[in-house]
C-alpha cells in the first residue's frame, strides 16, 4: 500500500510513528514492566491461597497496590476493590448502587457526554423501572450545577458525572457535584478514568464516594482497573454483579489479576511522585502545538473549556476539512477524529454535539492525547504535518473557497443525503 | 481503515482541482451532498456547444479520502466524453475502479449524482431538453 506524502522533514529523534492518542490508551512504562515482571514468572501465586507462601507473597503485592492507588487519590486501602478495567467498575458501580438502594429510590442522573460505559449501563437500568436524567452540558462541556440541583428529588439515590471528559478533556466541577451530593444524601459516582494520575483527585476534598479508575490510562497495563468504594460518612455498599468465591469483601468475586494489580499499583505510585511536574511538560507541549496551529491557520478551534481541561488534551476542529480526509494525511501520526466517518456508526461524535457543535464542525475535529513519551520535537512534527495537510485538503475544499468569497454556506439549500 | 493505491494517489496527487466560472453560458456545475453529512462535491463542466463533448472538467471536494478519490476520477473520467457518454458512467464503475469499500459506496453515488447535476445545470442553462429521465440514483 503506498502512503500519502508530504513535504514534511521529520526531525531528527523522532521515530515515526508518532503516538500521540493518548487519551484512548496509554503505553507501558517501562518501570511498571519491570514491577510486573516477577508476578508474571515466579511469582505466580493466587492472593487468596491462604495457607502457602506463594499466597501470601502474592497476598502482599496485591497489599501494596491497594495502597498505592488509595494514596493517589487519598483513600484508605480497604476502599479500593480490583475490577478488570473502567468499564466493569462503572458497570459495578452503577448497578450494584441502583441494586443496593433499589428501596430508597429509583432515580439516577448522570449527564449526556459520559462514556458509553456508563450512558449504556445506565439505559439498561431504564429496562428495569429505573428513571434516568440525563443532564445537557454548557458549550464548554460543562455541566450546570443548577440543573443538577433541579433534576433531583427524593427518589434520586445516584449521581454519575465523569471527572474529565475522554475527548474534549473537560474537568467537571467536581467538588461542588459532590458537595451538593452530600447536602442531599445523594451517592455520587464519579468516571475518573482520564483525570487520576493526570491532575490532582481526592476523594475527600472532592466529596467523592465512589470512583472508577483504569490501569491502561495511567501507563499501566490493560485489563486492570479499580473501584472506590467509600467506607465512612456516608459508607456505600453495592451489590456484586459478578459472584463467586467472594474475593473482594464480597463486592467483587474472581481469582485477583497479580501481575496487572502490581503494575497498576506502580503506575499509581509513579503518577503520584510525577505528577505535578508531568502536567506542567504536558501543558508545555500542548500549547506549544496549539500555537503553531494557529499561527499558520485560520477557521481553527478548540472544542470545549480551555480554562478546565486536562493537561495533555487538545481537541480541536479545522473546519472546512473533513476528519477523516485529514487523519489520512496524517496517517504517521496516531490521533484520533470526531468525524462519523471514523466511526462504526457513521454518526459524529456524541459529544461534540452535545456542545452544540454543528455536526459540519464535528467531522472537522481532531483529538491530541498527549502524554509522559511525547516530545517537543514531535509536536513540533505534527504541527507542521497538520498545517500541511489542512493546507492541502482546503485548497480542495470548496466550503473553504465558498467561505473566502464571503458565502454564508448556512444559507445554501443543502441536499442531504 | 487501509485505502487502495488508487484512493491514495488521488487523495495525493488530485486530478483537476480548481474551479470554472459558473456564470458562463458553456459551463454546468454540480453541488451535491451536505456539510453535516460530511461531504460536498462540487463538480464542474466546460462543454463544447457544438460537439457536446466536455472539454475541461473541475472539482473540490470536502470529505473523506474516498469522497475526494471518486470525484477526482469522476473528472478524469468525463473529460473528452460528450455529455451524453458522461451520463453512462455508473457509482459501481468508480466503486470497482477504487476498490472501495461498503462503507464508502455512498462516496462512490455522490460522486455520480455530481456528474448528474453538473450535466443538468449545463442542459437547463442551454435549454437541452433530457434526453431520458435520469435512472434514479440509490438512496444514500
Amino acid at each position: 500500500m503506498s502512503t500519502v506524502v508530504s513535504n514534511v522533514e521529520v526531525p531528527a529523534g523522532v521515530k515515526l510513528p508518532i503516538y500521540m492518542d493518548n487519551h484512548a490508551t496509554s503505553p507501558l512504562d517501562p518501570r511498571v514492566l519491570e514491577a510486573m515482571m516477577p508476578y508474571l514468572t515466579n511469582k505466580f501465586g493466587n492472593a487468596a491461597s491462604r495457607n502457602h507462601a506463594f499466597g501470601w507473597e502474592a497476598e502482599a503485592a496485591v497489599d501494596t497496590a491497594r495502597e498505592q492507588i488509595a494514596k493517589l487519590i487519598g483513600a484508605t486501602a480497604k476502599e479500593i476493590i480490583f475490577t478488570s478495567g473502567a468499564t466493569e467498575s462503572n458497570n459495578l458501580a452503577i448497578k450494584g448502587i441502583a441494586e443496593m438502594y433499589r428501596e430508597r429510590g429509583n432515580h439516577i442522573i448522570t449527564q449526556v457526554t459520559e462514556h458509553k460505559a456508563v450512558l449504556d449501563t445506565c439505559k439498561r437500568l431504564e429496562k428495569y423501572g429505573y428513571r434516568v436524567t440525563y443532564l445537557p452540558v454548557k458549550a464548554d462541556g460543562l455541566i450546570d450545577i443548577e440543573d443538577l440541583k433541579r433534576a433531583m428529588d427524593d427518589k434520586t439515590i445516584l449521581v454519575s458525572i465523569m471527572y474529565a471528559n475522554n475527548e474534549i478533556g473537560v474537568i467537571q466541577p467536581i467538588r461542588e457535584i459532590g458537595a451538593l451530593c452530600h447536602e442531599k444524601g445523594v451517592i455520587f459516582h464519579t468516571d475518573a478514568v482520564q483525570a487520576v494520575g493526570k491532575v490532582p483527585v481526592n476523594v475527600i476534598a472532592d466529596n467523592i464516594d465512589v470512583l472508577s479508575l483504569s490501569g491502561h490510562k495511567l501507563y499501566g497495563p490493560k485489563g486492570v482497573g479499580a473501584l472506590y468504594v467509600r467506607r465512612r460518612n456516608p459508607r456505600v455498599q453495592i451489590a456484586a454483579q459478578i459472584d463467586g468465591g467472594g474475593h473482594e469483601r464480597g463486592m467483587r468475586s474472581g481469582t485477583l489479576n497479580v501481575p496487572g494489580i502490581v503494575g497498576l499499583g506502580k503506575a499509581a505510585e509513579i503518577a503520584q511522585q510525577e505528577m505535578e511536574k508531568e502536567a506542567k511538560y504536558l501543558v508545555s507541549l500542548r500549547d506549544r502545538l496549539k500555537a503553531k496551529l494557529e499561527s499558520e491557520l485560520d477557521y481553527i478551534h478548540v472544542n470545549g473549556s480551555w480554562e478546565h481541561r486536562l493537561p495533555g488534551n487538545l481537541n480541536m476542529s479545522f473546519v472546512y476539512v473533513e476528519g477523516e480526509s485529514l487523519l489520512m494525511g496524517i496517517n504517521d501520526v496516531a490521533v484520533s477524529s470526531g468525524s462519523a466517518c471514523t466511526s462504526a456508526t457513521l454518526e459524529p461524535s456524541y459529544v461534540l454535539k452535545a456542545l452544540g457543535l454543528g455536526d459540519d464542525v464535528a467531522h472537522s475535529s481532531i483529538r491530541f492525547g498527549l502524554g509522559r513519551f511525547n516530545t517537543e520535537a514531535e509536536v513540533d512534527y505534527v504541527a507542521a504535518k497538520v498545517i500541511d495537510i489542512v493546507k492541502h485538503l482546503r485548497e480542495l475544499s470548496p466550503l473553504y473557497e465558498m467561505v473566502k468569497e464571503g458565502i454564508d454556506l448556512t444559507k445554501i439549500e443543502w441536499q442531504a443525503h | 481503515m487501509a485505502y487502495s493505491d488508487k484512493v491514495v494517489d488521488h487523495y495525493n496527487n488530485p486530478r483537476n482541482v480548481g474551479t470554472l466560472d459558473k456564470s458562463a453560458q458553456e459551463v454546468g456545475t454540480g453541488l451535491v451532498g451536505a456539510p453535516e453529512c460530511g461531504d460536498v462535491m462540487r463538480l464542474q463542466i466546460r462543454v463544447n456547444p457544438e460537439t457536446q463533448v466536455i472539454e475541461e472538467a473541475k472539482f473540490k471536494t470536502f470529505g473523506c479520502g474516498s469522497a475526494i478519490a471518486s470525484s477526482s476520477l469522476a473528472t478524469e473520467w468525463i473529460q473528452g466524453r460528450t455529455v451524453e457518454d458522461a451520463l453512462a458512467i455508473k457509482n459501481t464503475d468508480i466503486v470497482k475502479e477504487l476498490s472501495l469499500p461498503p462503507v464508502k459506496i455512498h462516496c462512490s453515488v455522490l460522486a455520480e449524482d455530481a456528474i448528474r447535476a453538473a450535466i443538468g445545470d449545463w442542459k437547463k442553462k442551454n435549454g437541452v431538453a433530457e434526453t431520458a429521465p435520469a435512472a434514479a440514483t440509490s438512496a444514500h
